[in-house]
């Protein structure tokens, strides 16, 4: 067994913290493998996020095809539908939520257990989409429950799902453990429970979480113009 | 023996407490237990929500609580036009928005008095039995999930359901809200490809079903979950407005495709299948037959297409305002008798627009045939009963 | 199946005292139906279902319809003779008459046993706020019980003799009956970027400090 005559002179060890993406994949190349424990943590969670199973309207057939053969969600680690909300890190909101429904979605998202995330898909999580106009219709979930990743379509294709569930796992791998920019959930003083809306005489009280959601300032012009 | 008045046992100390979970004392029957199921549950098929009184796991009561997707289909289509309501069909029955697309537009045409081509009758024959096929095969998996599969049947079902809606995805651009039929015809005209992909494979159909027969059909399992399980009676059925399958099961040949003979349905051979025991097993069985008639309705489909335009030409698409009047066109979607009653005043948008939905009327003898039954089989029915939640509450 | 008018002769003689008038349908579709008195509207019913001759024994569906009070405007044209003694002018009168409003329930009956169909009862309320009642027909089909449930809920119509009649989409504290033609939606509006004049109007409701045709972000901005 003979090691490798070093080429050059031994170059100074970088410091940690320093040391350089390219750095470390040559280390990697070598059989070393060097990492942080944040982004051991961040690479297990976000290998390994299971849904919460909850299918509300439309988009929840795509969702269980995107769980199927042909798209394999389970390629990404996220197979494992959990029916409990205790059991889930993610709670894909797939379909129009109700005004008789936003209660019980909130209460789901407060049972769920820290770290959690949340994706609203289709265009009713979104904003209502085409029932928009419905009275008993709740114009986009993220007026409760913070949202982190919309997924646009009516309803999104399974590859939408799946990139959107991509997206979140690079938000996943972001997330720093300490410091000022730390995750929400390391943080004590982070809400992990949100206000649950009761069902009034002629609409949801409150109509929208404020702590959540403001309402937005129209962009552009109204009016003739 | 009615149950003694039910009184609040004291809640022992650090028992869980809610309005879901209720204990209630009985002199004959010891505890009763009122458990809510839904409406986040996963074996009730959306957000449907069933109140249910057990002793021990045997079901007493049962009410079905509705509305937690109730979308406001019906006032929006009062406030926009005859066209614009056709893609809110889609997401009715958001797994056959084939057929729900044609009942609307049976409705308007029978609203306005107006005339459909031949070759749009195929073809609204076509794409609606390819839905039913679609449909059926869909329910059978989610059905075994109820049983306890977890999955496997469903991942077979959807196999084929994703080559079925690829079909759709090329001839109507989307794979679900296809939006597809047009009042007077459908909106495009199919390529010979796209015919002979389609012909392909309804001709290859017949062996799915014999493979997914042989995983299911004779399981022990099955057997032993279904037979004798949530039986219903037919004059029972009939009273309460129970239509498809499901009344099928029961005995009752009662079929719109033979009774109304609406589209060209009358130019076509095929048998209706017909229950006995109007139990679970049957509408299971229902569904395998009812697939098999309808691959023999579509090779009768694709050898008779005739050629020709797909759109009536006085059929009016800007400005279309029936006379006043009021019409109600049914048509049996795969899931039951699917009706729209539509009312004109002469104006742009309909006064009076009302989705008949038969996944709701279809729920009105559940308790009966879940009473004297556990809670898994409870599911199984409803898994039976084949309803979505889109059409439920609308 | 016998016509609509020998179905009407045959209930009128069955139901002395009853009234029972023909709703004509002027539309291609021709679905005419009859309309029943509320007194007399379940024996009817029950008759309708067991009447060898007809065996209407499916009741597919039962819908809501909402007749808010409406003024209709009729124009008439009367000649009258000039007291001059020239000849007789033509004057349009306009006569003014208010329609009281209403609540209506529409069922669709089938038989099944004999595969003929439908036949189309009305019942109608007296007005839209005190008197909504009207007969449950959910005794003789069953498959009315969640359609009424739905009537009642939506339009308000109350149905005498429903087993459970319950608020069957909305929840149970709700107060309003949203297929109603004057329901007055929830404001809950939010800013959206489409150029319908409903739309606007509602926009200008909403932020009644950015003037029209003004650039909105500007005028933000410009606040203090």
């Amino acid at each position: 067994m003979s090691t490798p005559a070093p080429t050059a002179a031994p170059q100074p060890f970088p410091a940690a913290g320093n040391i350089s993406d390219a750095d470390r994949e040559n280390l990697r190349r070598n059989g070393v493998l060097l990492t942080s424990l944040e982004e051991l943590y961040n690479w297990g969670r976000s290998n390994s996020i299971w849904p919460l199973q909850f299918g509300l309207a439309c988009c929840a057939i795509e969702m269980i095809a995107a769980a199927t053969a042909r798209f394999d969600i389970a390629r990404f680690g996220a197979e494992i539908f959990r029916p409990s909300p205790r059991q889930a890190d993610l709670m894909i909101v797939s379909g129009t939520v109700t005004k008789k429904m936003i209660p019980q979605v909130v209460r789901l998202w407060n049972q769920m257990p820290e770290p959690k995330y949340c994706i609203a898909m289709g265009a009713c999580a979104i904003s209502g989409g085409p029932f928009k106009q419905g009275y008993n219709v709740l114009k986009g979930v993220d007026r409760f429950i913070p949202v982190d990743i919309y997924i646009p379509g009516c309803p999104p294709r399974p590859e939408a799902l799946l990139n959107g569930l991509m997206q979140l796992q690079k938000k996943i791998r972001g997330e720093h453990l300490t410091g000022p920019d730390a995750a929400k959930h390391t943080r004590a003083d982070a809400p992990s429970e949100y206000a649950v809306p009761t069902c009034g005489a002629h609409d949801i009280e409150p109509t929208h979480n404020p702590a959540v959601w403001t309402p937005p300032v129209p962009l552009g012009r109204l009016g003739k113009g | 023996m009615s149950p003694a008045a039910p009184t609040q046992a004291p809640a022992p100390f650090g028992a869980p407490s809610g309005p879901t979970v209720r204990t209630v004392t009985d002199a004959f029957h010891g505890d009763l237990l009122e458990v809510s199921m839904g409406p986040q549950h996963p074996s009730t098929h959306g957000v449907f929500r069933m109140d249910v009184t057990l002793d021990g796991e045997v079901i007493v009561k049962l009410k079905p609580v509705f509305g937690y997707l109730h979308r406001n289909h019906e006032k929006i289509a009062e406030n926009t036009s005859y066209l614009a309501s056709m893609p809110y069909t889609d997401r009715l029955d958001y797994l056959c928005s084939m057929s729900t697309n044609w009942a609307y537009a049976l409705a308007v045409e029978k609203l306005a008095g107006q005339a459909v081509p031949d070759r749009a009758q195929y073809l609204r024959i076509i794409l609606a039995e390819l839905t039913r096929i679609v449909n059926h095969a869909c329910l059978v998996g989610f059905l075994f999930n109820d049983l306890g599969t977890s999955f496997t049947p469903l991942l077979y079902a959807f196999r084929e359901r994703e080559k079925i809606i690829d079909l759709f995805e090329a001839l109507s651009g989307s794979r679900m809200m296809c939006n597809y039929q047009r009042f007077g015809g459908c909106r495009i005209d199919p390529s010979p490809e796209w015919l002979a992909a389609a012909s392909r494979l309804v001709d290859n159909f017949p062996r799915f079903l014999d493979e997914y027969e042989r995983m299911l059909t004779g399981n022990e399992i099955l057997l032993a979950r279904t037979q004798g399980v949530g039986r219903l009676k037919a004059a029972n059925a009939i009273n309460a407005g129970i239509t498809g399958p499901v009344l099928r099961a029961a005995g009752v040949n009662y079929d719109l495709r033979k009774v109304d003979a609406y589209g060209f349905y009358s130019r076509f051979d095929f048998r209706v299948p017909l229950g006995e025991h109007g139990d679970t097993y049957d509408r299971y069985m229902m569904r395998i037959l009812e697939m098999r008639e309808s691959v023999k309705i579509l090779q009768q489909a694709f050898r008779d297409l005739p050629t020709g335009p797909i759109m009536d030409p006085k059929a009016k698409i800007r400005g279309f305002r029936p006379k006043a009047g009021e019409a109600y066109g049914r048509l049996e979607s795969p899931k039951g008798e699917l009706g729209f009653y539509l009312l004109s005043d002469g104006t742009p948008n309909p006064y009076r627009y009302r989705v008949r939905p038969p996944s709701l009327i279809n729920l009105t003898l559940l308790e009966e045939m879940c009473l004297g039954h556990t809670v898994a089989d409870a599911v199984v029915i409803l898994g039976s009963i084949d309803i979505v939640l889109g059409e439920v509450d609308r | 199946m016998e016509s609509l008018e020998q179905i009407r002769d045959r209930l009128l003689a069955r139901f002395p005292g009853a009234t029972i008038t023909l709703v004509p349908n002027p539309g291609p579709a021709a679905e005419h139906t009859i309309s029943l008195d509320n007194a007399h509207a379940f024996e009817i019913a029950r008759f309708l279902r067991d009447d060898p001759a007809l065996q209407l024994d499916y009741c597919s569906n039962v819908t809501g319809i909402d007749w808010p009070e409406k003024e209709i405007v009729e124009t008439k044209k009367v000649s009258v003779a000039d007291p001059a003694g020239g000849p007789a002018k033509v004057v349009e009168e306009k006569t003014k008459r208010i329609e009281p409003g209403r609540l209506e329930a529409v069922y669709h009956l089938y038989s099944m046993a004999l595969r003929h169909g439908p036949v189309i009862i009305r019942l109608r309320t007296g007005n839209r706020s005190d008197q909504v009642t009207v007969p449950s027909l959910t005794p003789v089909w069953r498959s009315c019980d969640f359609q009424e449930r739905e009537i009642f809920d939506l339009f308000g119509i109350v149905f005498e003799g429903h087993p459970n009649l319950r608020r069957l989409l909305m929840w149970g504290d709700f107060k309003d009956h949203p297929m109603r033609k004057d329901y007055v939606e929830p404001d809950d509006y939010e800013w959206e970027p489409t150029p319908h004049a409903e739309v606007l109007e509602r926009a200008q409701a909403h932020y009644p400090s950015v003037t029209p045709g003004v650039s909105a972000p500007a005028q933000v901005e410009a606040k203090p």
